[in-house]
């Protein structure tokens, strides 16, 4: 199971979090600065995976990252999952975010944070890993943008509908 | 006016979406709290708002906030009305937000009373992505109410047309399962089931939700082992593999019979990433990423795997010339580390590595010899189980290094006694035969220590110690054991009785071994350029004509032997042909594996044409580096290669005679300087014996698995062309000089007489344009060389192989070759000509170029000497005109072109002389100052005699006759001065 999976920014600042299980707002965002210091202090060359936090549940859990330009990708998981799948799930996720985004970057995430846990739930399902075939993810995602999109013109219309009848 | 603030309230409230939040957050950095709590009040109201556009883009804004850590659960119950809401766009924000942090009993109560009805209604929505949005959202908030409720809602799901809805609805099952775990019997059939969906993504989530359950409790899923089994084995998705492997590593302690199973496909996997490490490793990792492949041969229980791993550290180290190897000793460490492994069958492998490294890396040779001599001290250990016989191999890389570096050995003679243990012949055969022939470079090595310390009796019971060992390889079934031993044990015998009179020998017995081995890139040669003018491709000689061919085929041992002997004053023809020469055999060894491509200090011979010099050597980047010298080979190199290489291929066994004489000179050289070139001491003539064993081994070595072929083709070539040089030397010196003088005196069944041949003799001398007249008229416009050789099936017949080389500016045609017919000799002509009929030579010589024709005489007598006048006449064309010419020539027919080299044994020679149907002469010569085995040389080559035995200054030779005479040949120099020869012939 993912426990949670985590996007901040060289800064520790949060770009992303996702809990799959439940904590108090204090213990996430406590959460999300132990497990920054954590990878932050490591170094570019050293493993992918290290030791959960004690926030996130101690030695049971796993914490599989990779640190792309100024974003760490964090997966907090606990030992049924694989680190080396984690890792190419992480890889997945960030090339989906490349092909939706064209050319990611940091501020893309801290716009469209919508989006990206659009795609997200698209991969990741209440922790359990959904899909991993970046073609799939990606097209769900365009289906369901094109659905929004359909309805947001709706919308507009109806709001301008809705601004008549206030006149 | 009303209106307008009415319009503007609603589009500022409608504005400030998600964007709008995030700017104007990142705007208030000083007083971001403040701002955020009006943010919040700003959403309190738009959640108040009825319309639920609104309340969703409040929503979608409450999400954000809660990520950076502010409580949002106080609005749970708009959360989920906008969840209820029939626009796609709404409810995937809803989803997004982790409504579990909503006020527990209070918020189910709503969630059960209100989302449930509209969860349901989503569920069977014909729009997968709403039925998918409603999943999703139910994976953040199930209940165990809401799993009890929709437990059969979802199994229905499961089973869905779209793959979109069926794996949410298996995935989604887990949560369900954790929920309401009575739910999980009804719908594991089905859940099975979806194993082998064909959507990979349905499996995919299959997989994923029977491993987490298998993870709670295995026992029960050992019955799907055989159908994760199948989709292990069938799947190409990653990640189900993980998770399958995962699953198995649950599985396996509670059924041991799977683990069994499972090494195959495993290893499989473990094969490919194996693979990826190989690509993977640099100067800095590899070290490391070794280290952890020990550990796993350390663990790893099948020899299958273990020597997977094996090959992999041994590929990963070795990759592109030990490219990212740092420090050999830790190579060298690593490979000794390899051969404690239990029964690998990759002792060869590990061998070739050790000895690849010792030769090629000069700095580490002192470690490596330390660690074999190690190794070879603890021999017992590898050898003491049938079972580990793979790696006994590496005893042979062992042996080979401590012998052939014995110089750097600390202590030489304990190594030597571990060579010599009798647990040693329980060792296969050709490690016998390694170990034997080391021991004796060992020896001399501790013989040369020995001395060194003028304590002789310990060089004396070192003697004694192989003495005493030997035997018991002497005793071996290995041919090549047996053979080795034997004459390494004579050799010994004889410097013991040497080192009782106090002969000092070491220096002798090392000379056995001298000679370097280096190195050499393997494309080396391709580097060099083509001289400019020469055209490879070109043919030296026109191929032969069908006709021709076929008239020689039965002469076919014959005429690989070529004329190579000019006077002094046609040394011009002579350069020509050997540069052609050198060309067609620098290709011949350049397509040939087993020959060492020569290497730039060798080159000297090209030395006047350009940028040979520069032949780039190969230098291996490497921070010990693996150097690539050059030979040390002389000018004379190439000359002597190639009359090597002819002798050998005119007459194998007379070659390896010759080999012996040669070396024989070597010795000579190397040892004792005052001595004179004559006299030759018996300790050399063991040597020649002795010698030829190194090269055996050499031989071997090259035929075998480990050294790379150029590597031991170069030692090969420098051990045995070394000497060949000098006598090459000696011989171009002495060409005029000699006058070697012949009795020959005939007895045979016959009754034949053989007359002496009171001159020079030398088969394939230009006996050309003796004639002034026409010399003048075309200077040197037309050059032959030729050469007679007997035909062994005819009796009676001789072929006389001619090169005629055109030296004028003009186009030469219509060659016809005659030769004036004696009573004894008459050259064949096709029937129905006459005897003055000339033969047309097959072919025109454009300027310049030369070529070979054969003509075949017949010969009634053979006991004499015979000239015979020719005339070759031809047609000159110049621009304008062509005349008519004619060159007048001899063909000198020695006796001994009549001979063919035939081998003899001793014990047959020895009849023959007893016999008495022998008739005898012997003659004496002065004035011959060549070196007494160069003298047999000669004979041997320019006679086509064989040496049968030679005893210090004496040398027994036979040859045979094409018409089976029996001649033999005793030669025999008086001390200081010249050889004595008498001959005797049957």
């Amino acid at each position: 199971m993912i426990k949670a999976i985590l996007i901040f920014n060289n800064h520790g600042k949060p770009r992303l979090s996702k809990f799959y299980e439940h904590y108090s707002e204090d213990t996430e965002q406590q959460i999300i600065r132990e497990t920054f210091h954590l990878v932050s202090k490591r170094d570019e060359n050293v493993c992918n995976f290290l030791e959960g936090g004690m926030l996130i549940g101690g030695s049971d859990n796993k914490l599989i990252y990779r640190h792309y330009a100024t974003l760490y990708f964090v997966f907090c998981v606990d030992s049924s999952e694989s680190e080396l799948g984690i890792l190419d799930l992480i890889q997945v996720f960030v090339e989906t975010l490349d092909k939706c985004f064209e050319n990611v970057c940091e501020l893309d995430l801290i716009f469209h944070v919508d989006k990206v846990h659009h795609i997200l739930s698209e991969m990741v399902m209440g922790g359990m890993v959904l899909e991993t075939n970046m073609n799939e993810i990606i097209t769900h995602v365009d289906a369901q943008n094109k659905m929004e999109k359909s309805e947001v013109r709706a919308a507009s219309e109806a709001r301008v509908l809705s601004i008549i009848i206030l006149i | 006016m009303a209106l307008k603030i009415v319009k503007g309230s609603i589009d500022r409230m409608f504005d400030k979406n998600l964007q709008d939040l995030v700017r104007g957050i990142r705007n208030h950095k000083e007083d971001e709290a403040k701002y955020i709590s009006t943010c919040i009040d700003e959403i309190k109201q738009e959640l108040k708002q009825d319309n639920i556009a609104v309340k969703a883009n409040a929503v979608c804004k409450l999400t954000y906030l809660q990520m950076l850590g502010y409580d949002v659960s106080w609005a749970a119950f708009n959360i989920v009305e906008v969840m209820s809401s029939s626009k796609f766009t709404y409810k995937v924000s809803c989803s997004q937000l982790q409504l579990q942090s909503v006020d527990a009993v209070l918020i189910t109560t709503i969630i059960n009373s209100v989302s449930l009805p509209l969860v349901t209604q989503d569920l069977s929505s014909p729009n997968q992505y709403d039925t998918g949005v409603a999943l999703t959202g139910l994976s953040c908030f199930v209940t165990p109410d809401l799993a009890r409720d929709l437990a059969s809602d979802i199994m229905t799901l499961m089973s869905h047309t779209k793959p979109y809805i069926r794996k949410k609805a298996v995935l989604i099952m887990y949560k369900v399962f954790l929920k309401y775990p009575e739910s999980l019997r009804p719908a594991f059939p089905r859940l099975k089931e979806k194993l082998e969906d064909p959507d990979p993504g349905v499996q995919s989530a299959a997989v994923n939700v029977i491993c987490e359950l298998a993870r709670r409790n295995p026992k029960n899923y050992l019955s799907l082992a055989p159908l994760f089994f199948k989709l292990m084995t069938s799947s190409t998705n990653n990640w189900v593999l993980i998770k399958i492997i995962k699953l198995f590593g649950a599985l396996t302690p509670l059924e041991p019979r799977l683990g069994k199973k499972l090494i195959e496909p495993l290893t499989n996997l473990i094969h490919r990433a194996l693979d990826l490490l190989y690509g993977m490793v640099s100067k800095k990792n590899l070290m490391e990423i070794v280290k952890k492949l020990m550990l796993h041969v350390d663990k790893a229980e099948g020899t299958t795997y273990r020597d997977e791993l094996l090959t992999k550290i041994i590929d990963i180290c070795s990759q592109s010339n030990y490219q990212y190897i740092t420090n050999f000793e830790w190579y060298i460490s690593i490979l000794v580390e390899l051969t404690r492994l239990e029964g690998t069958r990759h002792g060869h492998l590990i061998a070739s590595q050790m000895l690849d490294v010792a030769i090629r890396v000069k700095a580490i040779r002192v470690f490596a010899v330390a660690q074999m001599a190690t190794l070879l001290d603890n021999g017992h250990l590898l050898t003491g189980n049938m079972q580990r016989n793979g790696i006994c191999e590496v005893l042979y890389a062992a042996a080979w290094i401590c012998g052939e570096f014995s110089e750097h050995l600390e202590d030489p003679m304990q190594t030597l006694e571990a060579m010599l243990r009798p647990k040693v012949a329980t060792l296969p055969g050709h490690i016998q035969a390694v170990y034997v022939q080391n021991a004796a470079k060992l020896f001399a090595t501790v013989l040369r220590k020995q001395e060194g310390t003028t304590d002789s009796l310990a060089a004396q019971e070192t003697s004694q110690l192989l003495i005493d060992r030997l035997p018991l390889f002497v005793q071996s079934a290995n041919l090549e054991v047996q053979e080795r031993a034997s004459c390494i044990l004579q050799l010994v015998k004889y410097i013991q009785k040497l080192q009782q009179k106090e002969v000092e020998v070491a220096e002798e017995v090392t000379a056995l071994f001298a000679g370097e081995l280096n190195p050499v890139a393997p494309k080396a040669q391709k580097k060099v350029p083509v001289p400019d003018g020469l055209d490879l491709d070109a043919w030296i000689n026109e191929p032969p004509s069908e006709s021709e061919s076929e008239d020689e085929k039965p002469k076919a041992i014959f005429t690989k032997e070529e004329p190579k002997h000019t006077r002094p004053r046609h040394t011009e023809v002579d350069e020509k042909e050997l540069a052609r020469r050198r060309e067609a055999r620098k290709q011949e060894q350049a397509n040939n594996p087993f020959y060492i491509k020569t290497s730039p200090s060798s080159q000297k011979v090209y030395q006047d044409q350009p940028g040979v010099e520069h032949i780039p050597v190969v230098q291996i980047d490497l921070s010990v580096p693996l150097k690539v010298p050059g030979m040390p080979m002389s000018d004379q190199y190439l000359k002597l290669e190639e009359e090597r290489r002819q002798k050998e291929r005119s007459e194998r066994k007379k070659k390896e005679k010759k080999k012996k004489r040669e070396k024989h000179g070597r010795g000579r050289r190397a040892d004792s300087g005052p001595e004179s070139e004559e006299d030759i001491t018996p300790a050399h003539h063991v040597d020649i014996v002795t010698e030829e064993m190194p090269e055996v081994c050499w031989v071997l070595l090259q035929s075998g698995y480990f050294i790379p072929q150029v590597m031991s083709a170069q030692f090969l070539f420098q051990k045995s062309t070394k000497h060949k040089k000098k006598k090459q030397k000696k011989e171009k010196e002495e060409k005029e000089k000699k006058k070697k003088k012949k009795h020959h005196h005939h007895h045979h069944h016959h009754h034949h007489h053989l007359h002496s041949a009171d001159e020079s003799v030398q088969n394939g001398t230009v006996e050309e344009e003796e004639e002034p007249l026409p010399v003048r008229t075309w200077p040197s416009l037309l050059t032959h060389v030729y050469d007679v050789q007997g035909n062994l099936q005819d009796g009676s017949q001789v072929v006389v192989s001619v090169i005629f080389e055109n030296k004028t500016d003009h186009f030469l045609k219509s060659m016809e070759f005659n030769v004036l017919d004696s009573l004894n000799s008459k050259l064949q002509r096709p029937e129905g000509s006459s005897p003055h009929d000339g033969l047309a030579v097959p072919f025109q010589l454009p300027p310049g170029v030369s070529n070979e024709a054969r003509f075949v005489f017949s010969v009634q007598s053979i006991v004499m000497p015979q000239k015979l006048k020719g005339t070759l006449t031809f047609i000159v064309k110049t621009e304008d005109a062509s005349t008519h010419e004619k060159l007048d020539f001899k063909l000198h027919f020695t006796c001994t072109s009549y001979l063919i080299t035939t081998p003899c044994y001793s014990d047959a020679y020895a009849k023959l002389l007893e016999s008495g149907e022998l008739k005898s002469s012997s003659l004496k010569l002065e004035g011959v100052i060549m070196p007494f085995h160069h003298l047999l040389a000669r004979i041997c080559f320019h006679h086509h005699f064989s040496v049968v035995e030679r005893i210090d200054s004496c040398a027994s030779m036979y040859s045979r006759s094409i018409q089976g005479h029996h001649v033999c040949l005793l030669v025999k120099t008086v001390s200081t001065r010249p050889p004595y020869i008498s001959s005797l012939l049957l």
